[in-house]
């Protein structure tokens, strides 16, 4: 009987939040399946109708789209990559005894508390620039030519930028779990001679793979939809070398203002983004349950 | 009188006066001059006291986004717009914006550049006040040009440029022969290669709206802007816009720089290392009739949906006045009054010495025909871009492989063929060829 | 011995980590150094050493008055995660201790709704806004931001509570503790550390939310991202108003994440940690 009233009692507490998002995810939603299957471009509105799925095949047809598909997945993978393997190496650092522990920590979280457009735009004048840059200060003083990273490699631009705002995240999560594990066994480990590297591998490893999956989880949600740092920063090119699938739909919907085929990019996004989810969500809800 | 009716009608002036105190929100681009202008407001609001100003400050292509949202959708969040030559004429014909019928008396509108009036004019009706006007020009360095021996024409051809930029090229000093744009997009390096190509005899249609890309006019414009740029420009050229160029022209980086009508204040002003070593050449030709100078006019206009139009065509009156050029000329000097839109700017012998440009800007501004803007026939008007809603979507896309091109990421004629498919497809798709 | 060793273990461990950490840093440094930096010295080449003029900041400031955009910023991220934390705790609170079958499928299917590309949404969004009166309003950005974040606050709350053991609850139960009683005297204390991490987390995501509150915000009720795209790329020499526009957007929120950060992360492990 009890249960019973609590579980009613439950589902009465839930039901702000789940019906609030879903009000938020279904209405949106719905607008922009309907909107993908009409010519809709508020500009030009003479030949708006509906057309079946011919948005579809416009967007597929885009020799942006593939190019666009593989860097958003490129981005992510990248992203979490050094974001992951940065932030361990990190975590071990900081969980050194140290002076000014403190302090140092503070000055590795700071980036997260950048905004996105602030952090593109500084990457890209203050540091990044062929002419004005750091970085071309630093090529010249050693007598190289400066790279103009934005032409030449634009992708990896993009990808350190994001990882840049992205490695305090993870490498917090990542120490706290590091500073949870056991000293004892770390210890004894030790007695019995194993090296560095074995402790590393046998113990510390498995023992953060919680807070890694943690990190995937949390960082691919906010990686796949990337976008201020592209358009501040390569614009997606040169050419396309640079577009991701929303900023792909970004030039769709508001500088073609062909919301029509921007709304197919969007769907076609929300599906990309659930096949993602779908296989993170498997590998994290299992870790997590754990 | 007693204090009771004092009372009343002070309360009662306060309501009229509160009916009255209108908020009107100006959506404007970051650029000086508007910056400028919003630095001014004062004087707009002794003289209506009764209207406040709301501005909106944003960066080019953050702007354009905002008003077309919401124009397009009638969101109704301004009153006054920030937009150009490329919007006025859609725009007008959607009757999303208002005619501007009651700009006052003394307003003059025959006093304004015929070339831009007509420009944001439809039906005879202007919808738009040009708050400053541009075309292109050549801005070189007169001591650059000296050691190498050579002498600027009025009006310079290709090849000259050309050679000019091996010449003056030193890249032990720092000296790039040339620097222009190649930032993607529809109003930054397509607005310079549109230009240029309409020298060169190239179109973006034929009569028939069937797209040129596959033509040999194309690929002779875009294949001697890489080869220039190869050459002679500064290194990461295609990441360089307006902005970027300018701070490389003022550091002393450029022999030459091919770019809007407006920069030469700014080259010539107190920020340029180089102010006193800059002279001015109409854009160059090909020798086919035509010249690479585009038409472009930042101005004001009030959508269809405010509820404020009165106040907001006294402030579009105010801010495209002559007495606000004469405004700027009392508290910053003559040379940083924005130019290009009226005809009695150019007659004004203050201006004359104040701005050595000021002929050439003239010059440059008459030379630019968008009804007829390059050398074959075709069913657009626009010099630098097409007056098509598609425009400025496909303009980006051709935008981004042109500056691929240029990167090095691509040939000039893979870029050339893509850039022909793409505008095949939104062609199509906008119903204008089967 | 062993604390020679220690020692210079310990110096060496100093040394990395500052150099590591100033390198991270560098940026956000190198931009608040050329904040104070007149036009013409920041492209005159690398230098620390900025000559300490004001006048990017004065014409920043004349440019934009500051103060409305850094209130809407502080207004719009905190009114959004307090209104967030209402909504969700309850919710948090009920996964967590009455758990079902579906309670993770639940959890995973709120965080999915942060996948939609926010940009293929903007156009039913902002007729949606228009139709209601709630564009460049503080309360449409607050709600806004609200549903944006709720996902991630529920499932951070719903981490901690999970960690509160379940005993207690039956002991208060068993004492004859009221469900209200329990929340208040019980819960609430064991989970002010996680609501606190929570809050301050939201904060700083709603803070540096940079396409809803540039698209859906005019004047009244644009925050700090709004201020920013003013600064980005006008004519002329622009290194140092960016830097100084720049540091002031990102000042308030980073200041209070370094006084908090001890709260932050504390709490920032999303269960990761057991």
């Amino acid at each position: 009987m009890a249960t019973k009233q609590t579980g009613t009692l439950a589902r009465f507490m839930m039901a702000p939040s789940v019906i609030l998002l879903f009000v938020w995810m279904i209405v949106p939603l719905a607008f922009t399946l309907w909107f993908s299957f009409l010519q809709y471009n508020p500009l030009n509105p003479v030949r708006d109708g509906f057309v079946g799925f011919s948005n579809y095949a416009l967007f597929f047809k885009n020799p942006a789209f593939l190019a666009a598909i593989l860097h958003t997945l490129v981005i992510v993978l990248a992203v979490l990559a050094i974001t992951i393997v940065g932030g361990i190496l990190l975590a071990l650092l900081l969980d050194q005894p140290m002076w000014g522990q403190g302090f140092v920590r503070i000055l590795v979280i700071s980036p997260f508390f950048v905004m996105p457009p602030v952090a593109a735009l500084v990457w890209k004048n203050m540091l990044m620039h062929p002419g004005y840059g750091v970085f071309a200060d630093i090529a010249r003083f050693f007598g190289l030519q400066p790279i103009d990273w934005f032409a030449q490699y634009p992708l990896f631009s993009v990808i350190l930028i994001v990882a840049w705002q992205w490695l305090p995240f993870a490498t917090l999560i990542l120490l706290t779990s590091l500073q949870s594990l056991d000293g004892e066994q770390m210890e004894a480990a030790e007695m019995d001679g194993a090296g560095f590297l074995s402790r590393f591998w046998y113990l510390t490893l498995p023992h953060l793979s919680r807070a890694m999956t943690v990190v995937v989880l949390i960082q691919t949600i906010f990686l796949l939809s990337v976008y201020a740092e592209i358009l501040v920063t390569t614009n997606g090119g040169p050419g396309y070398a640079s577009t991701n699938l929303p900023f792909l739909v970004y030039q769709k919907a508001l500088l073609e203002y062909k919301i029509g085929q921007a709304s197919a990019g969007g769907i076609i996004a929300v599906i990309l983004a659930n096949i993602v989810a779908f296989f993170v969500m498997r590998a994290v809800g299992k870790n997590l349950d754990k | 009188m007693t204090i009771r009716t004092l009372i009343l009608g002070a309360t009662a002036s306060l309501l009229a006066f509160a009916a009255h105190a209108e908020t009107i929100t100006i959506a404007t681009v970051n650029n000086g001059d508007m910056i400028r202008m919003q630095k001014l407001t004062d004087d707009f609001t002794q003289k209506n006291p009764d209207i406040q100003l709301n501005w909106v400050t944003l960066e080019e292509n953050v702007l354009r986004e905002r008003v077309t949202t919401d124009i397009a959708t009638k969101g109704g969040q301004y009153d006054v717009m920030t937009i150009g030559t490329y919007e006025v004429p859609i725009w007008a014909k959607q009757n999303w914006l208002l005619p501007l019928e009651n700009l006052g008396a003394d307003y003059d509108a025959d006093d304004i550049i015929p070339a831009i009036r007509n420009g944001l004019s439809a039906d005879g009706k202007l919808y738009a006040a040009p708050f400053y006007g541009e075309s292109s020009f050549v801005m070189y360095r007169k001591d650059l040009m000296e050691k190498a021996g050579l002498q600027m024409p009025d009006a310079p051809t290709w090849d000259f440029i050309r050679q000019a930029a091996d010449k003056m090229t030193d890249r032990a000093a720092g000296v790039n022969g040339v620097c222009l744009r190649g930032k993607a997009g529809w109003g930054e390096n397509m607005a310079f290669l549109t230009a240029m190509s309409n020298s060169f005899g190239a179109r973006w249609f034929d009569e028939e709206w069937k797209p040129q890309f596959d033509q040999p006019e194309w690929k002779n414009t875009l294949q001697f802007y890489v080869d220039l740029m190869k050459a002679d420009g500064p290194d990461g050229a295609s990441s360089n816009g307006f902005n970027e160029n300018l701070a490389l022209f003022q550091q002393g980086k450029c022999g030459m720089w091919i770019d809007a009508t407006v920069a030469a204040s700014f080259v010539t002003g107190a920020d340029s290392t180089v102010a006193d070593k800059v002279g001015f050449a109409l854009a160059p030709d090909t020798g086919l009739g035509k010249r690479g100078n585009w038409l472009w006019a930042w101005s004001l206009a009030i959508p269809a949906g405010t509820q404020k139009a009165a106040a907001a065509e006294k402030f579009v009156s105010w801010a495209t006045s002559k007495d606000y050029l004469k405004l700027v000329a009392d508290k910053e000097g003559w040379a940083n009054v924005p130019p290009g839109t009226r005809t009695s700017l150019y007659e004004n012998p203050e201006y004359q010495k104040a701005a050595p440009f000021a002929k050439m800007t003239l010059d440059s501004i008459n030379a630019a025909d968008p009804t007829h803007p390059t050398v074959k026939p075709v069913p657009y008007t626009g010099v630098q871009f097409v007056a098509i809603p598609e425009f400025q979507g496909l303009g980006t896309t051709v935008g981004q492989l042109f500056s691929a091109a240029l990167a090095g990421q691509m040939s000039v004629d893979e870029a050339l063929k893509q850039a022909q498919d793409a505008a095949t497809a939104t062609m199509q798709e906008g119903g204008y060829i089967q | 011995m062993a604390r020679a060793v220690t020692t210079r273990h310990k110096t060496i461990a100093t040394a990395a980590a500052w150099i590591v950490a100033l390198l991270i840093f560098f940026p956000i440094l190198y931009t608040i150094i050329t904040s104070f930096k007149s036009e013409q010295e920041a492209i005159q080449g690398f230098s620390l050493f900025p000559s300490g003029t004001l006048e990017s900041y004065a014409e920043v400031q004349s440019q934009y008055n500051y103060f409305r955009p850094f209130l809407n910023s502080v207004i719009l991220s905190v009114g959004s995660t307090v209104l967030a934390l209402v909504v969700a705790i309850p919710a948090a609170w009920a996964m967590a201790f009455s758990p079902t079958r579906r309670t993770k499928d639940i959890l995973m299917w709120m965080l999915s709704t942060k996948m939609m590309p926010a940009v293929a949404v903007l156009f039913p969004i902002y007729l949606i806004f228009r139709d209601f009166g709630l564009l460049d309003s503080r309360i449409g950005m607050t709600i806004m931001l609200m549903l944006i974040n709720l996902p991630i606050v529920v499932w951070m709350l719903y981490t901690y509570f999970r960690e509160i053991p379940g005993e207690i609850l039956e002991a208060a139960r068993m004492d004859g503790a009221s469900l209200w009683n329990e929340i208040v005297y019980v819960l609430t204390p064991m989970a002010i550390p996680g609501i606190a991490s929570t809050l301050l987390l939201n904060i700083i995501l709603a803070w540096n939310e940079a396409f809803w509150t540039i698209r859906l915000t005019t004047t009244n009720a644009a925050p700090l991202t709004a201020f920013i795209s003013s600064f980005s790329s006008p004519q002329g020499l622009f290194w140092a108003k960016l830097s100084a526009a720049s540091t002031l957007a990102i000042a308030p929120i980073l200041i209070m994440g370094w006084f908090s950060q001890k709260q932050l992360v504390r709490g920032l492990t999303f269960g990761a940690v057991k």
